[in-house]
């Protein structure tokens, strides 16, 4: 299955979970936000929320700014 | 007591910092001490597996309230989602609503500013919105439910200063919610001005992160804005087109 997150292609196995695309970036789960079609997803529901085909997944976290 | 009250929140600092600009997260922490501030933006964007240490581990560090912003979004629609997201990944509903209208001036869009606003607003969200300086929107932002106004000096990054004080007199005159000058301060002396006009507080980033010594401007800035509160409530003398002495004029 392939999914944009954070604008690459990934390949990832059918039915991964949102938490498995976040495990492929970073191991960091706090300070961390993700939206999948640019719905977004709490935190709590990552690991049960499976991604479908062509999804976008954003990960964003705080940086310096503003 | 002389507090700012944001939100229903207070705090004893009128200074906010931003924290973009500084050319390490030691520098940058250094400042922020420096600078006493107890609210400090930061912007959202894409994890960076690269990226070493974070400036949320310094601010939580320091015990300083996050303030996300929507720096970098275009429209209402990206705003909101950033504000969501922010929400979420850092557990704040404050948002310093920021939606610029172009690359070259980052002017704040107004149309799609106060749409953002009614949104996030009706979300439950504390919304701060970077305005332009205009009294007439401020007024209208408050309406609809802002926590706060944030009109610039002049561009973000410019370091100009302060361009049309009449326009931040009569945004502090228009509206009752506190009036954060953002954007274009240069050195302390447009931050005392700010505080001297009758803004809350001021809002800078770029002035202290680029300086030559950041912590050293950084302490400018705090000293800075408490003259300036202070010569604000103790009301300045009116200006006069002749001298008048202030020896006796009696032999």
């Amino acid at each position: 299955m392939r999914v944009t997150i954070n604008g690459t292609d990934h390949e990832l196995p059918a039915g991964a979970t949102v938490a498995q695309a976040v495990r492929a970036l970073t191991e960091r789960t706090t300070g961390v936000a993700v939206a999948v079609n640019d719905e977004v997803i709490a935190r709590g529901a990552w690991d049960s929320t499976p991604l479908s085909e062509a999804d976008r997944v954003e990960v964003l976290t705080a940086v310096q700014g503003g | 007591m002389d507090e700012l009250i944001i939100g229903g929140e207070k705090f004893t600092s009128r200074l906010i910092m931003g924290t973009g600009g500084a050319p390490s997260l030691e520098v940058l922490e250094q400042a922020l001490k420096a600078s006493g501030t107890e609210i400090t933006t930061v912007a959202m964007r894409r994890v960076d597996p690269k990226a070493r240490g974070s400036v949320l581990d310094v601010l939580n560090r320091l015990g300083i309230k996050v303030l996300p912003n929507t720096a970098g979004c275009y429209t209402a629609g990206d705003a909101v989602l950033t504000a969501r997201l922010a929400r979420e990944a850092l557990g704040t509903s404050w948002v310093k609503l920021e939606v610029i209208s172009d690359e070259r001036t980052l002017l704040p869009d107004p149309v799609e500013t106060f749409d953002a606003a009614e949104r996030l607003v009706a979300e439950g969200f504390t919304v701060l919105p970077y305005i332009g300086d205009d009294p007439a929107l401020a007024k209208r932002l408050e309406q609809i439910g802002c926590a706060a106004v944030m009109p610039l000096g002049s561009p973000i990054g410019s370091g100009l200063g302060i361009r049309n004080p009449h326009s931040i007199e009569l945004i502090v005159e228009a509206v009752n919610v506190p009036v954060i000058l953002d954007a274009g301060i240069g050195t302390a002396s447009d931050a005392a001005l700010a505080m001297e006009l009758g803004c809350d507080a001021v809002l800078l980033a770029s002035a202290v992160t680029r300086a030559q010594r950041p912590e050293l401007m950084a302490a400018a800035m705090r000293d800075a804005v408490i003259a300036g509160r202070a010569a604000r409530l103790a009301g300045r003398i009116p200006r006069r087109r002749h001298a008048v002495a202030s020896s006796p004029t009696e032999p």
